[in-house]
C-alpha cells in the first residue's frame, strides 16, 4: 500500500518551481500530501499567492511527470492550511541564498491587524555579501512573492522572498 | 453554515473590479518598480476572485462557472463598492476623461485594503470553512496590499507640496464613498446572521484607527463626510462600472465558450 505512496512521491521528487528551479516543489510546501483513498491515489497541492500565475503551470507539470510514470492518480487542490514560507525546510533557503534570493524570516506569531503597519522593516541580508546594510526598493518585484532590495555595500540588486 | 451566494458575489465583485482598475496601470506605472508592483496587487485581487466566484459557482451549481460569474453577468447584478469601479483620476463629469493620478489610485488601495485586512482576519474565523480558507489566503495578501499603499500615501503627504495636494484631494475625493462601507447590505445581513462573516460595523473603529495613524504620519488631514451614501454593493453604480465591464467582459462575450 505504501509502495504506492512512495512511487508517486518518487515520480515527483524532481519537479522544481518555474520561476525558481532550484528548490523542489516538495522543499517549497506546495506538494503537500500524496495519499491512497477508496477512489485511488490523490495528490495533494496548495497554491501559493492567489493569483500566482505559476500554478497552472505546477498543476500541468505534476500531471505530465505522473502520466510519464504510468501512475494513475488524480491531483487535488486544497486552500487549507494555507500555504506559508515557515514550511520551507532549512536546507531549502540555503538552496535560494545561493541562488541569489534573500530566504523568507519566520513569519511572526499572531501579528495583529493593528501593529502591522507600523511595523519596522525587516532587516534582510545580501545573498552575495551578508551585508546587512540593505535598503528595501519596492515592496513587489518580478513577482508576488518577492520583493526588490538593494545591497548599500557590494551595490548589488537582490530579490527577497517575502514571508508569506 | 454557509455564506449566502450573494455575499460570496460581493466580495468576489470587489476583488475583481478593483483588480481590473490596478490593471489600467500596467505598461504605464509612474516608475517600473511600481509598475511591477500594481501588477502584483492586481493579480492577488484575480486570484482571491477566482478562488470565491469557484466556491460561489460550485454552491450555485447548474452550469455556473467562475467565467460565467466574471463575464456573463451585467452592471447591474454586480455587488462590489462603488468606491473600487471609480476611475484612477479624480472626480470628472460625463464622458470626461483625465490622465491617470498615482495618488488616486493609491490612496483608493489604502482605504480599502485598511478594511480588508480587519474583514479577512474576521472571516478566517467563518463558521463557513471554505470561506474562512479563503480568508486566511486573502489575509496574507492584503497586509502586504496595505503596507505597499500606506507606505506611498506617507510618501506622498509627507513628500512635496505637489505631492501632498495631490494626495489630499484624492483623500477628499474617496473618503466619501467608504461610508458605503459601513452599511451593510441584506447579503452581509444573512452572511452575519448564519454565523459565516462579521458585523461590519464592528470594524469601523480598528479602520479609523488605522487610517488615522498613516493620515497622521502622511501630514494629511480627513475630511468631514456626509452626505449620499453610495450603494453599488446593492448593485446601483456609478456610470464608471459599466465602462470598466465592457472592456473586461468584451472579448469573453465576443467568443463566448473561446479557448486559447
Amino acid at each position: 500500500m505504501s509502495s504506492n505512496v512512495d512511487k508517486v512521491w518518487a515520480s515527483l521528487e524532481h519537479l522544481t518551481d518555474p520561476e525558481i528551479p532550484v528548490v523542489t516543489l516538495r522543499e517549497l510546501g506546495i506538494l503537500r500530501d500524496v495519499r491512497e483513498t477508496a477512489d485511488g491515489l490523490e495528490v495533494v497541492i496548495t497554491p501559493t499567492y492567489s493569483g500566482c500565475p505559476a500554478m497552472g503551470q505546477i498543476e500541468d507539470d505534476v500531471r505530465a511527470s505522473l502520466e510519464q510514470a504510468g501512475i494513475a492518480a488524480r491531483v487535488i487542490t486544497q486552500l487549507a492550511p494555507a500555504w506559508t514560507t515557515d514550511w520551507m525546510s532549512d536546507e531549502a533557503k540555503e538552496k535560494l541564498r545561493k541562488y541569489g534570493i534573500a530566504p523568507p524570516h519566520q513569519t511572526p506569531k499572531d501579528v495583529s491587524v493593528m501593529k502591522f503597519v507600523r511595523r519596522a522593516p525587516e532587516v534582510v541580508a545580501c545573498p552575495q555579501c551578508g551585508s546587512t546594510h540593505t535598503v528595501v526598493t519596492s515592496q513587489f518585484g518580478s513577482t508576488a512573492c518577492k520583493a526588490l532590495y538593494k545591497c548599500l555595500d557590494c551595490q548589488e540588486p537582490f530579490d527577497y522572498f517575502k514571508p508569506y | 453554515m454557509k455564506a449566502p451566494v450573494d455575499y460570496l458575489l460581493h466580495l468576489a465583485d470587489n476583488a475583481v473590479v478593483l483588480g481590473q482598475r490596478d490593471a489600467e496601470w500596467c505598461g504605464h506605472g509612474p516608475i517600473l518598480e511600481e509598475d511591477l508592483a500594481l501588477a502584483n496587487v492586481s493579480l492577488d485581487l484575480i486570484g482571491q476572485a477566482r478562488l470565491l466566484y469557484q466556491l460561489a459557482a460550485a454552491r450555485i451549481g447548474g452550469d455556473a462557472t467562475e467565467d460565467k460569474l466574471a463575464y456573463f453577468r451585467d452592471d447591474t447584478a454586480f455587488r462590489n463598492y462603488t468606491l473600487l469601479e471609480l476611475p484612477n483620476h479624480g472626480p470628472l463629469v460625463g464622458y470626461a476623461a483625465s490622465d491617470r493620478d498615482y495618488a488616486t489610485t493609491i490612496m483608493r488601495n489604502f482605504l480599502y485594503s485598511a478594511l480588508m485586512v480587519l474583514v479577512w482576519d474576521a472571516l478566517e474565523k467563518s463558521a463557513d470553512s471554505e470561506l474562512a480558507a479563503i480568508a486566511a489566503k486573502s489575509l496574507k495578501e492584503a497586509r502586504y496590499h496595505l503596507h505597499h499603499a500606506a507606505d506611498w500615501v506617507v510618501k506622498f503627504g509627507d513628500g512635496t507640496e505637489e505631492s501632498h495636494a495631490r494626495a489630499q484631494a484624492a483623500l477628499e475625493h474617496l473618503l466619501p464613498y467608504t461610508e458605503e462601507f459601513w452599511t451593510p447590505s441584506a447579503a452581509e445581513d444573512a452572511a452575519v446572521a448564519a454565523g459565516a462573516a462579521v458585523d461590519v460595523r464592528t470594524l469601523r473603529a480598528a479602520w479609523d484607527a488605522l487610517v488615522a495613524d498613516t493620515l497622521a504620519e502622511a501630514t494629511l488631514k480627513r475630511p468631514e463626510v456626509r452626505g449620499y451614501v453610495t450603494e453599488g454593493k446593492h448593485g446601483r453604480h456609478s456610470e464608471h462600472l459599466s465602462y470598466l465591464l465592457a472592456e473586461m467582459q468584451g472579448l469573453a462575450r465576443a467568443h463566448p465558450n473561446g479557448i486559447w
